[in-house]
């Protein structure tokens, strides 16, 4: 069986805002979305002052049936969603005729409605005031969930999970259910939303980034020798994909092909990535893709700001392709996403490839030695990306690569 | 709190939770087919009239006989009536 699978529409809710478009945008200008986080101090021991959120939405245009289940993130994946099936010209009729599923992860389904939860649970001792609907907003697969029900979808709900790298997963998961014919479209990607615990995670294992807490423009900043953590973020990126045939027998736009895919576990160590895993990432994702790493153009970095993953990343890149491989990480725009990190920017990516555009990564002033090796963006560069490589990792050790064809 | 201002009281906070139409709120009124409430929303709904009330209802059998929003308002004054008589 040899079913190509294309991207036909996207959806985005970024740090930036709402739309696709605002997500280039603001990319384009080169801004950044991080900003100083007071409420953070009110957890003792916490030293990160850095956040990067989604600027204030109205949930109330998802109908009330539908948002009672849905958590922040359900919201954030519910916007994208309705904007990637809107554009998809995609009917009514194809979201319950069974061929189409949705594959949309979190790294766990609300912090926000599990600490309201728990706070009946430890500080009342009650359930009397909780909700019916608390319950729905805080299943693992809630996101997934959320949409299906919104859109109407009948095929198959399924919510992967792999922390950071979950919306690259989700989507790589999608293509492979329409590649081996159990699909034929899939809604798929990844939704987070920003809690103190979130960063609280990363400041424990003393990855989150500190340094500039008082320049928090200057905070996420992969790559550079400066660097010293993640700032966390919250969005989420949501993609249409569909099997080739299918989409240019209805006439639809088709933004890039999901030329290959690959996740592989790394049981080397729990939270320190190891280059060489992730090199056999990459080139598992180009075999499958029939791509050599000579016709690869472009990476699009996971590169998170710290100071082991970034360094482990950049020598895998070297290693599979060598040093004139383009690659840039656009956290140094949104910080981490989290569970969106890996949709949002692959939707970046395709954008970029579209317009013949690569973003840099923001904050890039002098590259690491450990870093070294790669052509690293640090200005907007323009020219023709042909074929590009999405990076996602997590920790836990998993490991996930994407790669995208432009499709003429 | 006379029976007119119970019933003020009772329909803005469903209103307000359920987000429904003030137009809508008629005695009249069918919780699932009219205003288009379920099962999950019911338990809510009773959340929503114990703060509002502070009285405890979840266990009364009378709940399971409410149909319309007439219904709601007339067990809600009666329990009301109820508690105060019971002092």
């Amino acid at each position: 069986m040899d079913r190509r699978v294309v991207i036909t529409a996207m959806g985005a809710v970024s740090p930036y805002g709402e739309g696709v478009e605002t997500l280039v945008a603001g990319l384009a200008s080169g801004r950044s979305t991080v900003e100083r986080a007071e409420e953070l101090g009110e957890l003792s021991g916490l030293r990160s002052r850095l956040k990067s959120v989604v600027p204030e939405v109205d949930a109330r245009v998802i109908a009330r049936k539908h948002r009672r289940a849905m958590s922040k993130l359900g919201v954030f994946a519910a916007l994208a969603a309705r904007e990637a099936w809107d554009s998809s010209g995609l009917t009514q009729e194809a979201a319950g005729d069974g061929r189409t599923g949705v594959c949309i992860g979190s790294i766990m389904a609300s912090p926000d409605a599990l600490e309201a939860l728990f706070n009946e649970y430890l500080v009342n001792h009650s359930l009397e005031k909780i909700k019916a609907t608390r319950f729905f907003q805080i299943m693992g697969h809630s996101p997934a969930a959320n949409v299906a029900q919104l859109l109407g979808i009948t095929g198959r709900t399924i919510a992967p999970t792999a922390a950071c790298a979950t919306g690259c997963q989700a989507v790589g998961l999608a293509t492979e259910f329409i590649r081996y014919g159990m699909q034929d479209r899939m809604v798929a990607g990844g939704a987070d939303e920003h809690h103190v615990m979130t960063t609280a995670t990363f400041d424990i294992i003393n990855a989150a980034a500190v340094a500039h807490n008082d320049r928090p423009e200057l905070a996420s900043r992969p790559f550079d020798t400066a660097r010293d953590g993640v700032v966390c973020g919250e969005g989420a990126g949501i993609l249409v994909v569909e099997e080739l045939e299918a989409a240019r027998a209805r006439g639809a736009t088709i933004l890039a092909e999901v030329a290959g895919f690959a996740t592989l576990g790394d049981p080397s160590n729990l939270a320190n990535p190891d280059s060489d895993a992730i090199a056999r990432c990459i080139s598992e994702a180009l075999e499958q893709a029939k791509v050599a790493p000579a016709e690869v153009d472009y990476v699009n970095a996971h590169a998170t700001g710290t100071l082991q993953g970034d360094a482990a990343e950049a020598q895998a890149i070297a290693k599979v392709f060598g040093a004139d491989i383009m690659v840039s990480s656009l956290k140094g725009h949104i910080g981490h996403t989290m569970a969106a990190a890996g949709a949002l920017e692959l939707i970046a990516t395709v954008e970029m490839m579209r317009r013949g555009v690569v973003y840099p990564t923001r904050n890039l002033d002098e590259v690491d030695p450990a870093c070294a090796g790669v052509d690293h963006v640090r200005e907007v560069r323009t020219g023709q990306v042909k074929i590009a490589v999405k990076n996602s990792f997590a920790m836990g050790g998993v490991n996930s690569s994407m790669v995208l064809r432009r499709y003429e | 709190m006379t029976d007119e201002q119970v019933i003020e009281t009772i329909d803005n906070a469903l209103c307000e939770e359920f987000e429904l139409e003030p137009s809508d709120m008629t005695p009249e009124a069918t919780l699932f087919d009219k205003l288009g409430l379920d099962s999950l929303d019911v338990v809510d709904m009773v959340i929503v009239l114990e703060s509002t009330f502070s009285f405890k209802i979840r266990e009364d059998p009378a709940l399971r006989e409410i149909r319309t929003l007439g219904d709601i308002h007339k067990f809600v004054i009666d329990k009301k009536r109820q508690i105060e008589t019971e002092g």
